[in-house]
C-alpha cells in the first residue's frame, strides 16, 4: 500500500481542511537575482508552521492562483515561513512582485522531506542547480545548527551564470561555520575567477567517505540524473542519495492526480526519493 | 454485514421503495431514458425508468434498442455512470474576499451546508459498485481525505441490480466486478421476467433491512432463487469482452516503450472522453474564478483529465507533450499504477471507455495486443514502482 506514511519527518498534517489556505502577510522580500526573490511571510493567527527540510507549500497568490514553492527557510524558526520563488509564470511572477505588508495564502506543509537527520555521524554532499539550493538551504541551515552531529559536509552549487546565483551573501558565511563550499557557473562574466563548467565537475573537489555518506540533490532533472550517478559512481549507495523531483501539482495532498510519476504521487511520495525508488524513471521520456 | 434472508417485490413494492426512501428524505436517483440514452436522473416513480428498453453498446457506439419485454433494468451500463452523484464535477472549494483584516477566507460549504440531501441511487450496477469502493480508497481511506466525497458517501443509499443484459463493451466478469455485487450495498435486486415481473430483494446493511420492512415483499421461493441464478448464469454468458489481467502491472511497465502505444496514437484524438466516462479517474484542477475588481475569489476544484497537454506542465513546457505519452499514463495508471498507489486496479470493466471513444479505441484490445507481443522483462521497472 501507499508510502504515505513516509519513513523521514513528516511532521503531522495540519489541522483544518488541507484545501483551504492560511492567509500569510510578507514581512521582507528580498531580490536575490533577476528573476528570482526570498520573501519572510508570517502567518495571520499568530500559529507556526512546523516543516521538514525538503517539504513545500501551496503558495497562494490571492485572485491569481496556486503553486507548489518549496520551504527555503530556517527549519529551527517556524514562525517565519520562508520561500524563495523564481518567476517563470503567470503566479509565480505575482508572488515576486509582493511587498511588505501584502497578504499571500499558504497551504501545507506537505510532502516527504530530506530526511537530512539521516546523515548524522557521518559526511553529507549537498549538489544544487540553478534554484535547487533553495529547498536545500534548510537542510545546510540544520546542520549547520548542530554542526557537530556530521562529519564532513560539502555543497556544491552551480549556476547558470554568476549574476544568477542565490544566497550569495550566505555562501562565505557557511564556509566559514566549517561546510566545505564549492560553486561553478556555465558561462562567467569579467568578475568571476572562479570555476566553469557543470555542478557535477566539482565533485572530485569533495571530500567524503561513500560508505557514510548521505547525497541530497536538487536541480534540473538532468542535472540531478548525472550528479547523482556521480555519487553512486564514487560508492555512495543508491539509498543515500536523494533528489527532490518536480511535477505538476494541483493540491499537495495527494487527491488531484496531477504529480504522478508511475506508482509514486510525488506531492506525498516525495517530493524527496531515494534514488533506488525513482531512478530509472526518470530515464523513460515523458512518464 | 451477513446475507439476511431473501425476499421478493412486485411493480407495486419497487413503487412503495422509491417511496419509501423519499419518505426518509433520500433523493432518489435512478436509470432513466433521455437524449437518446439511457441516463442517471430523478425517480419518483416506476414509470420513470427505462421500461422495455434495452441498449446495443460497441467500441464508439451507442445506441437503445427496444426489447421484446417490459424489463425496467433490462439495459447494461447506463451512458454516463454514476461518478458525479458522490464526486461531482465542479465543487466549491473555498472563496475568499477584501476584507477589513486583510483577505477573508472561507471554507466550501461541502452537501450538508448547501442542504443538498442524500442521495439514493436505484439500479447502479456491480462493475460501478466496484467503482465506489476504489473511489473509498482514493478519496476517503487517505491521510488527506476529501471531506466532501467523506460526506456525500456516508450518507448515500446504494440499491443494486444485478446487470442481466450486458453490451458488447462489458468485460467485468473478467475483471471480477460483476454481474452480480457480493457486497458495498444497502440493498440488491434481481429483476425476474419469467412469468410475474417480480425482484428478488437482498438487504446489504441495516439500514437496507429497516427500508426492506416498510416494503411489502414475500419470502423468496426456490424458483426465484433459481431464476436468479439463471440472469447471472445469461449476463456471465453474455459479456461483450474480457481482459487478461494475468500480470498486467510488470507487463504495462515492461513494456513503457513497446511500439504499441505508437499505434494507440495514432487513433487518439486525446479528447479526454473515456476519463470523463471512466467510473474511477478523480484527477482534478483548481480553477481560479477572480471578479474583475480582484477582491472576491472563488476556488473550484473542477474534473481534469490526463490527455490534456496542460495536465502535466511545468515552467517550460510538459511532460507529457505527445499523445502516445498521455494514452500510455492513462492506461498504465489505471491498470497498474492504480494497484501501486490504491492496493486495487482502477478499472471495473464497466466499458464506457469503449463505447464513449469516438474512434474506438478498447482498452482490452491494447492490452491483448502488448501481451500478444512483449518486450522483454526490465527488473528496474519493478523495483522502483513503489
Amino acid at each position: 500500500m501507499p508510502a504515505e506514511s513516509g519513513t523521514t519527518l513528516l511532521p503531522p498534517a495540519p489541522a483544518g481542511d488541507p484545501m483551504v489556505p492560511r492567509p500569510v502577510r510578507v514581512e521582507s522580500v528580498r531580490r536575490e537575482t533577476r528573476d528570482t526573490v526570498t520573501m519572510d511571510l508570517r502567518a495571520l493567527d499568530g500559529e507556526g508552521l512546523v516543516f521538514a527540510p525538503g517539504q513545500f507549500t501551496m503558495l497562494q497568490a490571492f485572485g491569481v492562483g496556486e503553486v507548489p514553492i518549496s520551504i527555503s527557510g530556517d527549519p529551527a524558526r517556524p514562525d517565519l515561513l520562508t520561500h524563495t520563488v523564481r518567476d517563470v509564470g503567470g503566479v509565480t511572477g505575482s508572488l515576486c512582485r509582493v511587498e511588505p505588508g501584502d497578504l499571500l495564502g499558504v497551504r501545507g506543509a506537505f510532502g516527504r522531506g530530506w530526511g537530512v537527520e539521516d546523515g548524522r555521524g557521518g559526511d553529507v554532499v549537498v549538489v544544487a542547480g540553478g534554484i535547487g539550493l533553495a529547498p536545500l538551504r534548510p537542510v545546510v541551515l540544520a546542520v549547520l545548527a548542530e554542526r557537530a552531529a556530521y562529519g564532513r559536509v560539502s555543497v556544491l552549487y552551480g549556476a547558470r551564470s554568476p549574476a544568477e546565483m542565490l544566497f550569495t551573501d550566505e555562501l562565505d558565511t557557511w564556509t566559514a561555520a566549517g561546510l566545505d563550499v564549492h560553486v561553478i557557473v556555465d558561462v562567467a562574466d569579467r568578475s568571476w575567477t572562479g570555476r566553469v563548467g557543470v555542478v557535477t565537475e566539482l565533485l572530485p573537489d569533495a571530500a567524503f567517505d561513500p560508505d557514510r555518506t548521505l547525497g541530497l540533490v536538487c536541480g534540473p532533472e538532468l542535472m540531478m540524473r548525472y550528479a547523482a550517478a556521480a555519487l553512486t559512481d564514487r560508492g555512495v549507495e543508491p539509498g543515500r542519495v536523494r533528489v527532490s523531483v518536480e511535477r505538476n501539482m494541483r493540491c499537495g495532498i495527494g487527491l488531484c492526480g496531477h504529480c504522478q510519476l508511475r506508482g509514486h504521487l510525488v506531492c506525498v511520495d516525495g517530493p524527496v526519493f531515494e534514488l533506488d525508488r525513482i531512478g530509472p524513471l526518470l530515464t523513460v521520456r515523458e512518464l | 454485514m451477513a446475507d439476511s434472508r431473501p425476499v421478493t417485490l412486485d411493480l407495486e413494492g419497487l413503487q412503495r421503495l422509491i417511496d419509501v426512501l423519499g419518505e426518509q428524505g433520500f433523493t432518489v436517483l435512478g436509470p432513466t431514458v433521455r437524449s437518446g440514452a439511457v441516463v442517471p436522473g430523478r425517480v419518483g416513480s416506476v414509470a420513470d425508468l427505462p421500461r422495455g428498453w434495452g441498449d446495443r453498446q460497441e467500441p464508439g457506439s451507442y445506441r437503445l434498442r427496444r426489447r421484446d419485454d417490459d424489463a425496467l433494468f433490462g439495459y447494461a451500463a447506463d451512458a454516463i455512470g454514476w461518478k458525479a452523484v458522490l464526486f461531482p464535477a465542479r465543487e466549491l472549494m473555498w472563496s475568499g474576499s477584501v476584507g477589513p483584516d486583510g483577505f477573508d477566507v472561507r471554507p466550501g460549504p461541502g452537501p450538508s451546508t448547501y442542504g443538498e440531501p442524500p442521495y439514493a441511487v436505484l439500479g447502479i450496477r456491480s462493475c460501478d459498485l466496484h467503482a465506489v469502493a476504489v473511489h473509498d480508497r482514493v478519496l476517503a481511506e487517505r491521510t488527506y481525505a476529501d471531506p466532501h466525497y467523506a460526506e456525500r458517501r456516508r450518507d448515500a443509499f446504494l440499491v443494486t441490480v444485478v446487470c442481466g443484459d450486458p453490451s458488447g463493451t462489458c468485460f467485468c466478469v473478467s475483471m471480477g466486478t460483476g454481474p452480480r455485487a457480493d457486497a458495498g450495498y444497502d440493498l440488491a435486486l434481481t429483476e425476474l421476467l419469467d412469468g410475474q415481473h417480480r425482484f428478488l430483494a437482498r438487504a446489504g446493511s441495516a439500514r437496507g433491512e429497516a427500508v426492506l420492512a416498510a416494503v411489502d415483499t414475500r419470502p423468496a421461493e426456490d424458483r426465484d432463487e433459481e431464476e436468479s441464478e439463471q440472469v447471472v448464469a445469461h449476463a456471465v454468458a453474455h459479456m461483450g469482452r474480457a481482459m487478461d489481467t494475468t500480470g498486467l502491472r510488470d507487463l504495462l511497465y515492461d513494456n513503457a516503450e513497446h511500439p504499441r502505444w505508437d499505434d494507440v496514437a495514432s487513433r487518439c484524438l486525446s479528447c479526454g472522453n473515456c476519463t470523463m466516462v471512466c467510473p474511477t479517474c478523480f484527477c482534478t484542477s483548481v480553477e481560479e474564478h477572480t471578479s474583475l475588481s480582484g477582491h472576491d475569489t472563488e476556488h473550484w476544484r473542477i474534473w481534469d483529465s490526463c490527455f490534456t497537454t496542460d495536465f502535466s506542465y511545468l515552467h517550460g513546457g510538459s511532460v507529457r507533450t505527445s499523445p502516445r505519452s498521455r494514452y500510455r499514463q492513462w492506461m498504465t495508471h489505471k491498470l497498474a499504477a492504480w494497484i501501486d498507489q490504491f492496493g486495487t486496479s482502477g478499472c471495473v470493466g464497466c466499458g464506457r471507455c469503449l463505447t464513449s471513444c469516438p474512434v474506438g479505441i478498447d482498452i482490452t484490445e491494447e492490452v491483448a495486443a502488448i501481451r500478444a507481443a512483449p518486450g522483454p522483462r526490465k527488473e528496474d521497472a519493478h523495483a522502483t514502482g513503489r
